[in-house]
């Protein structure tokens, strides 16, 4: 390795082809891909479920499983073809040369060892350092990685740690062996914007400090702007574009790119004036790939005869820096063209009164220590709600994992029953009552959108049994055949085909199960809709049309949407109404363009920094949040932000530590739970600013 | 630690009071009192006669009197005959109306004599639960390494050639009862007349007859590897496939987890992925499993040791329940609940230990 020059690509993938080998046939998952990563460059790979890019990393890994083999081309790290090397030689590079971090931190520790033990392991493996020598440095390593008390953290058991501070351990342990190449498989995914803004920021620095170069995998195009200084955009098995982060942005040259930009919510997008645009049909499954152009049937610019007629190469962009495209048509394309506008829609005006919560609270009581026994512990999941909302609205609930908002759901929706307060539903006191004492009435007004598709739908009931069956709970239709039209009109409905009544749960997308959903929730005329997370399981281009979807049929029935996200760029897209969450505080509401414009509360302020956006106009303030949020079990006296607040300072006394917080109301209705002066909240700056072209 | 233990004993207590009750109503059932009263009394009595033997034999009254008695937390019965004699529970041996306790149950440490042994059934527990727990070390020291060595094996490449090989074994022995695999050891091991060991003393490689011993009756006195090896393959055999079955599952299931390929991918080598990083993970389940078979093999060896005619605590309950032993029976099923209860507790205690995400309430 020593023969290696640093002027030269640390990592050269040249044509680079992967399948997947089954009993029935070969799955092509990766063909034609080639990609350079220079030292010290971060090379972004985009792209969306099942396109390839994940196995692209574990190519380089050298680890496809049983079933997956490198059918071609060559893999060059630091000049040595990595696809032929043994067993042994690989094993030397892995870990000490290549290092990994992966998407789902939790999963990736070994939960039955402490972290000590598995942060030296690298050390011990790779230079033979005695294990004393080898605690020492994953002490430093994860002081490093900014962890508070080291020595506590070695000794403990991932299980331990919370979800961010995991991730700071799989980081630290890929910087044990301080590795030339650092693979990034969606890392910041399984993580809250605020901790991932927190973790971005570390991988940034690290990268900076010790010269290393990223292969960074991600869905997300704002963290893609954010981290590295070149991308790959990849469509089902292909490299489609690549080039300069800020190029392919601003001009890119391939029509999935575009098509990809236009269906993700940036600032400026709005659901009545300016819709998403989503991406026509399904992304195409590996076996079913299309002749010619991967993208070719669900592009805008598709000519018949050219685009489908053979394999196309990537075709170098002239006048830039090394971007290329995989598209015949580039230069016929007029890509200054303005996007096709979707339907403008008028806003409705929010109608009467549905729901209204009053002084809502939630408290669980739980013990603590490993055999029972153990001090009783109340956890205050939700601390005096109080809000309402009306006909037509969507009200949208933000917060991070831990904020209460799922509790809410529950109680709502009368799986829990509420600890004290009210709800009135319609005209109906429901807090004390669970949702097997409520009467069928209630029940089919009020239905949720769950966040995973692929769990909620029952495996072995065809869609069209599961939406019928949802009609008989609900007491629709007065006979077989009258429920079984009504299912075919919700299949209308939510734009899947009659035919996908016959069909399986399995045999469908992500989005369309989701759709299912959908369907199942308004089958008895819903008139409050609680949509938990309803897209942020699916992929960009999906998300866009199930939106749109939701908000058509809100329009439609005039359904009260409770939006439970925590994605607060569909949030601003889709929202009237926008409240804000932090441990079980309703720490601001507001309509849509009073919470995302100064005066902010302190964390929302923290929430919107954090946010990646996809645009190279934006340019945002940078606002990380230290440390965690603080548990339910034990929450900080006072205001439930003030260990995590920048203002806290400019309050006088030890207000912020003892006193909770009024809630004052603004201008417009805009409340803030915040001890700041209404003058001091009035000289906040915006967050977000939009450069002027 | 010590409040869980608490509940758990008061929780076993109670169970073991309910289950013995259980049992204390089937075997003092009438017809098993009568069967009692014509062994020990005389068989031709006649049926008045049968009923006043029980009546004078402490064995009548509410039954829960009587269980009470057994337990030691009711004075025991007395009785004066025509005669002027009194007899009692508690009146035996040197004892006289006078100085006998009033209670005599088990809580005292009387449990009562057994009526085909003709001693103490205290004494008759201790030595044959002794033989049996020889048994059950040997079985358990077999049993434990092999099936983990071959769960563990298979489970690691699953689909391999070695995994094949040791599944179809598992499974075939774990498919074959005891009282098959027995006899089928006894013929190819130990028989004079079949097996190879006609064919290896014709060889003069073995002195005796038999290359093993077809009983295991001496193994009492002595244990040797020549009478103990077959009854402790038997009944190990068995287990070894079952737990390796068990073991493999849990092994395939940890080999395909995240973080075996994050070990993988920091340069681990293969066996060191086992050892450090799949082993302790994948034992979490089995462990539960081999704490089950404590009380199962008290169940297995009941058919091995009446096979080999070893006399442990199988073979007991088998007289005792043969020869309507209502004492005896009543304490060997009390000491299998105790087995019973006894060993979850530890599992549930090691299952703690050996996975830190356990919090047991």
């Amino acid at each position: 390795m020593t023969d290696w020059d640093p002027s030269k690509p640390i990592l050269e993938i040249e044509n680079l082809s992967i399948s997947f080998f089954t009993r029935l046939r070969e799955i092509p998952a990766v063909m034609d891909f080639s990609c350079t990563v220079m030292p010290g460059e971060a090379m972004g790979l985009v792209g969306e479920s099942g396109c390839g890019k994940s196995t692209v990393a574990l190519a380089v890994m050298r680890d496809l499983g049983k079933t997956g083999r490198i059918t071609g081309g060559a893999i060059k790290f630091k000049g040595r073809d990595l696809t032929t090397m043994t067993e042994e030689e690989l094993r030397h590079i892995r870990g000490s040369e290549i290092a990994m971090i992966y998407q789902e931190p939790m999963a990736s520790l070994n939960p039955a060892m402490r972290i000590g033990e598995q942060l030296a392991e690298v050390p011990i493996i790779h230079q033979n350092m005695p294990r004393a020598e080898a605690l020492a440095l994953a002490r430093q390593i994860i002081a490093d990685v900014r962890l508070p008390d080291p020595d506590r953290i070695l000794r403990a058991y991932p299980h331990q740690l919370s979800g961010g501070q995991q991730q700071r351990i799989v980081i630290a342990m890929a910087l044990m062996a301080k590795p030339a190449l650092l693979i990034l498989d969606e890392p910041t995914t399984a993580l809250d914007v605020t901790v991932e803004a927190g973790i971005v920021d570390l991988v940034k620095e690290l990268g900076a400090k010790y010269g290393t170069s990223m292969l960074f995998i991600s869905h997300n195009l704002g963290l893609i702007l954010d981290v590295c200084d070149r991308l790959c955009v990849m469509y089902s098995g292909e490299a489609v574009e690549t080039g300069n982060v800020r190029e392919v942005f601003d001009k890119m040259r391939h029509p999935y790119t575009q098509a990809l930009f236009r269906s993700i919510p940036l600032p400026g997008a709005d659901k009545n004036s300016s819709p998403l645009i989503a991406i026509p049909g399904n992304f195409p499954l590996p076996h079913e790939r299309p002749k010619g152009c991967n993208f070719g049937p669900r592009c805008d610019y598709f000519r018949d005869g050219l685009c489908n007629a053979r394999d196309i190469p990537m075709d170098a962009v002239t006048d830039h820096d090394r971007h290329a495209t995989r598209c015949l048509r580039w230069t016929e394309i007029d890509w200054n063209a303005p996007a096709k506008v979707g339907k403008i829609t008028e806003k409705l005006p929010p109608g009467r009164l549905v729901l209204k919560m009053e002084d809502l609270k939630k408290y669980y009581a739980v013990s603590s220590g490993a055999f029972g026994g153990g001090a009783a512990k109340v956890v205050k999941a939700n601390e005096s709600l109080t809000f309402e909302a009306h006909e037509n609205e969507t009200l949208a609930i933000v917060g991070e994992s831990g904020c209460g908002k799922s509790t809410f759901a529950k109680v709502l929706m009368g799986l829990e029953t509420a600890t004290s307060g009210s709800i009135m539903l319609f005209d109906e006191n429901v807090q004390d009552t669970p949702i097997q004492a409520r009467n069928t009435d209630t029940v089919s007004k009020l239905q949720m959108v769950f966040q995973n598709p692929f769990d909620t739908l029952n495996p072995s009931m065809t869609v069209g049994r599961q939406i019928i069956r949802a009609l008989e709970i609900f007491q629709k239709g007065n006979s077989d055949a009258e429920r079984e039209a009504m299912m075919l009109n919700l299949l209308d409905m939510v734009k899947l085909p009659r035919a996908f009544a016959e069909r399986m749960p399995r045999q469908l997308s992500g989005g369309q199960k989701q759709r299912v959903g959908i369907a199942r929730a308004f089958a008895g005329g819903a008139k409050v809709v609680v949509a938990d997370e309803p897209v942020s399981a699916l992929d960009v281009s999906v998300q866009a049309a199930v939106t749109d979807l939701l908000m058509d049929i809100q329009r439609e029935n005039h359904t009260t949407l409770l939006f439970i996200s925590h994605d607060l760029s569909i949030v601003r897209y889709l929202s009237d109404r926008v409240m804000v969450m932090y441990l079980g505080h309703v720490v601001e509401l507001g309509s849509t363009d009073q919470v995302f414009a100064p005066p902010y509360h302190p964390y929302t302020e923290a929430l919107l920094s954090a946010v990646p956006i996809a645009d190279t106009r934006v340019q945002k303030r940078r606002i990380v949040l230290e440390g965690d949020i603080p548990s339910a079990m034990n929450p900080p006296p006072g205001c439930p932000f003030q260990t995590r607040c920048r203002w806290k300072s400019q309050v006088p006394g030890q207000l912020c530590e003892t006193v909770l917080p009024p809630v004052q109301v603004l201008a417009g209705g805009h409340q803030i739970k915040c001890h700041l002066s209404a003058e001091q909240l009035a000289r906040m700056e915006p967050v977000i600013t939009i450069a002027a072209e | 630690m010590l409040p869980f233990l608490l509940r758990r004993v008061g929780v076993m207590v109670l169970t073991a009071l309910t289950l013995s009750f259980v049992v204390f109503c089937l075997t003092n059932l009438a017809p098993n009192l009568e069967k009692l009263a014509r062994t020990e009394g005389s068989v031709r009595m006649s049926d008045e006669a049968v009923l006043s033997w029980i009546e004078n034999n402490g064995h009548g009254g509410p039954m829960v009197m009587r269980y009470g008695q057994w337990l030691g937390v009711v004075p025991g019965w007395t009785r004066t005959d025509a005669q002027g004699v009194t007899r009692g529970r508690c009146i035996q041996g040197g004892l006289t109306a006078e100085t006998a306790p009033r209670y005599c149950g088990i809580l005292q440490g009387d449990w009562g004599t057994s009526t085909v042994f003709r001693e103490p059934v205290i004494k008759t527990i201790k030595d044959k639960l002794g033989a049996t727990g020889w048994l059950m070390l040997w079985v358990m020291l077999v049993m434990v390494p092999v099936s983990l060595i071959i769960g563990v094996l298979s489970g690691m490449r699953e689909g391999s050639r070695t995994d094949r090989v040791l599944s179809t074994f598992a499974i075939a022995t774990t498919a074959t009862p005891e009282y098959v695999s027995g006899v089928i050891l006894v013929v190819v091991f130990a028989s004079a007349t079949t097996g190879i060991s006609p064919i290896l003393a014709e060889w003069g490689w073995i002195s005796g007859r038999t290359l093993f011993l077809g009983t295991a009756t001496s193994a009492i006195d002595q244990i040797t590897f020549w009478n103990f090896a077959l009854p402790v393959m038997t009944i190990a055999l068995y287990g070894i496939g079952y737990i390796a079955r068990m073991t493999r599952a849990s092994m395939t299931e940890v080999m395909t987890q995240q973080y075996i390929r994050t070990a993988r991918l920091k340069g681990v080598a293969f066996h060191q992925v086992i050892l450090k990083h799949a082993l302790r993970n994948a034992l979490i389940a089995p462990f539960t499993v081999i704490m089950l078979q404590f009380p199962w093999l008290l169940n297995g060896v009941v058919i091995v040791e009446t096979l080999f005619n070893y006399k442990g605590f199988g073979w007991t309950l088998v007289q005792a329940a043969g020869n309507n032993d209502i004492q005896l029976l009543l304490a060997c099923s009390v000491v299998a609940v105790f087995v019973v209860l006894l060993t979850q507790l530890i599992s549930d205690i090691g299952y703690v230990f050996l996975n830190p995400r356990i919090r047991l309430s």
